[in-house]
C-alpha cells in the first residue's frame, strides 16, 4: 500500500505525489459501500493536507483551476452546500450553484434533463443533493460529469460519513475497535447508512439505537446479508451508550411525530435524549457528535450539545477539508 | 392464402383435454378441424403444412390481466401495439384492465375497446369492467349493463376497493352475473409511500417498503366477504407466501375463489432492484424496471407461489403487462411508475422454471390455457383448448430455442422490463388466433 506524507506543512495539494492516489478508483462518490479501507484512508490523509491549507493566511490553492464544480441541490441545505462551495473555491474551481428546489423543478424539468443541461454548460463535477434515494445513481448513467452525492433521500451521505470518521480519527487516532453509538431516527437517516459502511470498514463497532418505529424492519437482515461486521441494533439508549467511545445523535425530523411514528416528542425526549446523566454511561471522554442541524432540547440537551465533549462544530470545520479532498481526488484520480 | 393449415409433427399439449402426444393438427376456416396421428390427415389440396417437429403445440395462451392503456394512455400502449405484443408472446386472448382514461366503467367505453380490438387487434381482447364508477371506490358501476356489454369480470385494478362495505355490495349485487370480482389486494394505508418490498434491500437502499401484510390483509378481507356473499372472487397477482396460505385454506373451506400469479413474481426477487448481477462487487442501480406493484418479494415467497401453482391453490398465470413510456421509468426510483411490460417475455421466463424442474411443462401450459379459460367462463365460447370444432387459437413454441431479450424488438410500446438482456431458452415460433397467423418468428 502506498503511503503519503501527512504532516502539516510538508504536503500541500500541489506537492502531493501523483502516485499517492493510485489506490483511488472512483470517478464518482455515491456512497461508501464501494470504498476500500485504503481509499477511505487516502481521503483522510488528503484531508489532512487540505486542513493545512485552511490554516494559511490565503486559504487557496490552484489545484482545480479551470475546473467547473456545480452544486445542484434539490433539497434545502445550508452547511453541506456551503461546505462544498467553499471547498471548491479553496481549490480555485469555478463554481455554479443551482437551487433546484426553487428553479427547474417548478418549471417541470426532469432530473435527467437538468443534468444534461448542466453537463452541456461544462460541469466537470456535479455535487448533488436530492430527496429521492438513488437519484445520483440515475445521474451517473445519464451524464459524463463526475457525481458527488451530497445526500440522497434516506440512502447515503458519504461526505458526511467521511467527515465523521475524520473527526473521530483526529481525536482518538483511529477507529479500530472503538464503540460508536448512533442514536435516533435510523430509518430515515442517510448519515447512519453511510456510516454503517464507512465506520465498519475502518474497524469500528456500531450500536444503532432508536425507537422501533424508527428502525427499518429489514435492518438486521440488511446487516446480515451485506455482512457488515460488528453492528448491533439496540432499543435502549442506556445499553447503546455503555462504554461508547463516540455518541452520534441524529436529527429527529418533527414530521416523524406528526405522521405517528412517535407518540409524542415528550416521550422521545424521555427515552432518547442525550443528557449528562446518560452520557456518563459512555467512556469518560467520549465524543458527542451530530450531523446537524440540531434540535436542541430534543435529541440532545443544550448543555451537552455545547459541552466539553461536543465536537459538533469541529465536524462542520472538518467538512470543508474532507470535501476539498474528495474534489481533489475526483478531479485528479479520474481516468477518462 | 391457404384456407387450411396442417401443423405437423409437434408435441400437442392440451391439458384441457388431457392430450400430450406427438401428432398433427389441422386448422381450417378459423376452427380446429382435426387432430390425429402424424401423416394421417385427409390431404387438402390448398392446405399449407407447418413443420412443428421439436416444438410444443398448445392452445393459445390466455392472459387474464394486462393493461392495454387505451383509451387515454396511448403513449404507453394501444390496443394495436398491445395485442401485437400479445401475439408475439403466444397469447391469443387477453383480458384488459379498466384503469384507462376514461376508465372502463360504462357500456360506451366497453364498446369502444371491443370495436377498436375488432378493427386493429391481432388477438381477442376481452374487457374487464370497473367495480366502482370512475374507480373511485365509492359507488358501484352499472354491473348488469357492463355484463351485457361483454365484460368478463370486474376490477378496480391498480387500486383495491378500499371500503369493505362497497366490496361486499359489489359481491352481493354482482353475484348472479357469474363473473369474477377481481381484486388488487393492497391495504393502501399500510403500504402508503412504499416503493418496493419491505425487507433488507429496502433497508439498505433507503427506500420505503411495502410489507407483505398489506396484501394479505385485503386477501383475507376479500375471502371473508366472498364467504359471506357467495360471490366469485379472483385474487390478482398474488405475491406473498402468506397470501398463498390464506387462499389455500379458503379453498379447503370450499369458498369460490381463484387466483393468479405473474411471471415476474415467480422468477425475480427484491434483490433485482440492486442490479442484474448480484455479485458482491456489482454496483447497485435502483433499477426502475424492477419497480412493480405488488413488489418483487423474496426467494421464500417464490417457493410458496410455485408450490401454490403445483397444488392448485393458484389457478392461473397472468402477465399484469403494464407498459410505460421511457419518461415514466428513466427518472428517480421514487417517482418512477410501477409496472413491467410482460407479454413478450412471459413464456420464456416461465419456461426457465420448467428447465430448472421447478414446475412441470403440463402445469405451466394448463395455467396459461385451460385454467384461465375456466375463470373467464363460456360467454365467449370454449377457450383454452384444441377441441375439434372450437376456435383455432394455437401457439407453437420451441422449448429449446435460445435467445436474448432485446426490448428494441418489442412490439409493445412499453420497453420497461427487468429481463432486457436476459438469455432465455424457449421461444414462440407461431401464434394462430381464430385460424389466422398473427405472429411468426423470424
Amino acid at each position: 500500500m502506498k503511503t503519503i506524507e501527512t504532516s502539516a506543512g510538508t504536503a500541500t495539494p500541489d506537492t502531493l505525489p501523483l502516485a499517492s492516489t493510485a489506490v483511488w478508483q472512483h470517478n464518482h462518490v455515491l456512497d461508501l459501500d464501494d470504498f476500500t479501507r485504503e481509499e477511505i484512508e487516502l481521503v483522510l490523509e488528503t484531508a489532512d493536507a487540505m486542513a493545512e491549507v485552511l490554516t494559511r493566511e490565503v486559504k487557496k490553492v490552484p489545484t482545480l483551476r479551470g475546473k467547473t464544480v456545480v452544486t445542484l441541490f434539490y433539497e434545502p441545505s445550508t452547511r453541506t452546500r456551503a461546505s462544498f462551495e467553499l471547498a471548491a473555491k479553496n481549490l480555485s474551481a469555478d463554481t455554479v450553484s443551482i437551487d433546484a428546489s426553487k428553479s427547474s423543478v417548478v418549471k417541470g424539468e426532469s432530473l435527467t434533463d437538468s443534468l444534461r443541461t448542466i453537463q452541456a454548460l461544462g460541469a466537470d463535477i456535479i455535487v448533488m443533493r436530492h430527496s429521492q434515494s438513488g437519484a445520483p445513481y440515475l445521474a451517473v448513467k445519464e451524464v459524463n460529469s463526475s457525481i458527488i452525492n451530497a445526500g440522497d433521500g434516506w440512502h447515503a451521505h458519504p461526505s458526511q460519513a467521511l467527515l465523521d470518521i475524520y473527526t473521530i480519527r483526529s481525536h482518538l487516532g483511529k477507529l479500530e475497535n472503538l464503540k460508536i453509538a448512533i442514536i435516533g431516527d435510523i430509518m430515515h437517516s442517510r448519515v447512519a447508512r453511510s456510516n454503517m459502511w464507512g465506520m465498519t470498514k475502518m474497524g469500528a463497532k456500531l450500536a444503532l439505537c432508536g425507537p422501533t418505529t424508527l428502525l427499518p424492519r429489514g435492518l438486521d437482515a440488511f446487516i446480515e446479508c451485506c455482512q457488515l461486521p460488528n453492528i448491533i441494533v439496540e432499543n435502549r439508549i442506556e445499553t447503546a451508550l455503555e462504554n461508547a467511545d463516540v455518541v452520534m445523535l441524529l436529527r429527529l425530523q418533527l414530521e416523524r411525530q406528526q405522521s405517528g411514528l412517535l407518540p409524542s416528542l415528550r416521550e422521545y425526549i424521555e427515552q432518547y435524549q442525550l443528557t449528562a446523566e446518560r452520557l456518563s454511561l459512555a467512556k469518560a471522554h467520549a465524543l458527542v457528535m451530530h450531523p446537524g442541524p440540531i434540535n436542541e432540547g430534543i435529541e440532545v440537551s443544550p448543555d451537552i450539545a455545547h459541552g466539553a465533549q461536543s465536537v459538533i462544530e469541529e465536524q462542520v470545520a472538518n467538512g470543508v477539508a474532507i470535501r476539498m479532498a474528495l474534489l481533489y481526488l475526483i478531479a485528479g484520480g479520474k481516468n477518462k | 392464402m391457404a384456407s387450411a393449415l396442417l401443423i405437423s409433427g409437434g408435441r400437442i399439449l392440451d391439458p384441457g383435454q388431457g392430450i400430450d402426444k406427438v401428432a398433427d393438427l389441422l386448422v381450417s376456416k378459423g376452427k380446429i378441424a382435426w387432430l390425429g396421428d402424424k401423416g394421417t390427415a385427409t390431404s387438402h389440396s390448398d392446405s399449407k403444412t407447418i413443420d412443428a417437429s421439436g416444438c410444443i403445440v398448445c392452445p393459445g395462451f390466455i392472459d387474464l390481466h394486462c393493461h392495454l392503456r387505451e383509451p387515454g394512455f396511448e403513449d404507453k400502449e394501444t390496443i394495436a401495439t398491445g395485442t401485437k405484443a400479445a401475439a408475439r408472446g403466444g397469447f391469443t386472448t387477453v383480458c384488459c384492465m379498466p384503469n384507462t382514461n376514461p376508465p372502463l366503467d360504462s357500456q360506451a367505453s366497453i364498446d369502444y375497446v371491443k370495436k377498436a380490438a375488432e378493427a386493429v387487434g391481432s388477438v381477442q381482447v376481452l374487457p374487464i369492467g370497473c367495480i366502482t364508477k370512475g374507480r373511485q371506490g365509492k359507488a358501484l358501476t352499472d354491473m348488469n349493463e357492463l355484463a351485457e356489454a361483454g365484460v368478463v369480470g370486474f376490477s378496480d385494478d391498480g387500486d383495491p376497493v378500499a371500503s369493505s362495505r362497497i366490496m361486499s355490495l359489489a359481491m352481493d349485487y354482482g353475484r348472479n352475473l357469474g363473473l369474477p370480482i377481481i381484486d388488487h389486494c393492497e391495504d393502501k394505508e399500510l403500504s402508503d409511500g412504499g416503493l418496493m418490498n419491505d425487507g433488507w434491500v429496502s433497508a439498505r437502499l433507503g427506500l420505503k417498503g411495502m410489507p407483505g401484510a398489506a396484501e394479505e390483509i385485503i386477501v383475507s378481507r376479500d375471502i371473508s366477504l366472498a364467504e359471506m356473499t357467495g360471490a366469485r372472487l379472483h385474487i390478482a397477482h398474488v405475491s406473498t407466501a402468506g397470501s398463498v396460505e390464506l387462499i389455500r385454506r379458503a379453498k379447503q373451506r370450499g369458498i369460490a375463489l381463484t387466483a393468479e400469479v405473474t411471471p415476474h413474481h415467480l422468477t425475480l426477487t427484491e434483490e433485482r432492484i440492486m442490479g442484474i448481477d448480484l455479485g458482491k462487487s456489482e454496483r447497485m442501480v435502483y433499477d426502475t424496471n424492477a419497480k412493480v406493484n405488488p413488489p418483487l418479494r423474496t426467494e421464500e415467497d417464490i417457493s410458496s407461489l410455485i408450490q401454490g401453482l403445483q397444488d392448485g391453490t393458484i389457478d392461473a398465470i397472468a402477465t399484469d403487462h403494464a407498459p410505460h413510456t421511457l419518461a415514466d421509468k428513466i427518472c428517480e426510483f421514487g417517482l418512477a411508475a410501477f409496472g413491467i411490460s410482460g407479454l413478450e417475455t412471459a413464456l420464456a421466463c416461465l419456461m426457465s422454471l420448467v428447465h430448472k424442474n421447478r414446475i412441470t411443462l403440463e402445469t405451466l401450459i394448463s395455467k396459461l390455457t385451460i385454467e384461465p379459460a375456466r375463470i373467464i367462463g363460456s360467454v365467449y365460447g370454449e377457450l383454452g383448448t384444441l377441441k375439434t370444432g372450437g376456435r383455432a387459437d394455437v401457439t407453437i413454441f420451441d422449448p429449446q430455442k435460445e435467445w436474448t431479450v432485446d426490448v428494441r424488438q418489442f412490439a409493445s410500446k412499453g420497453k420497461n422490463t427487468p429481463f432486457n438482456g436476459c438469455q432465455f431458452k424457449s421461444k414462440v415460433r407461431l401464434t394462430i388466433a381464430a385460424g389466422q397467423i398473427v405472429y411468426k418468428s423470424e
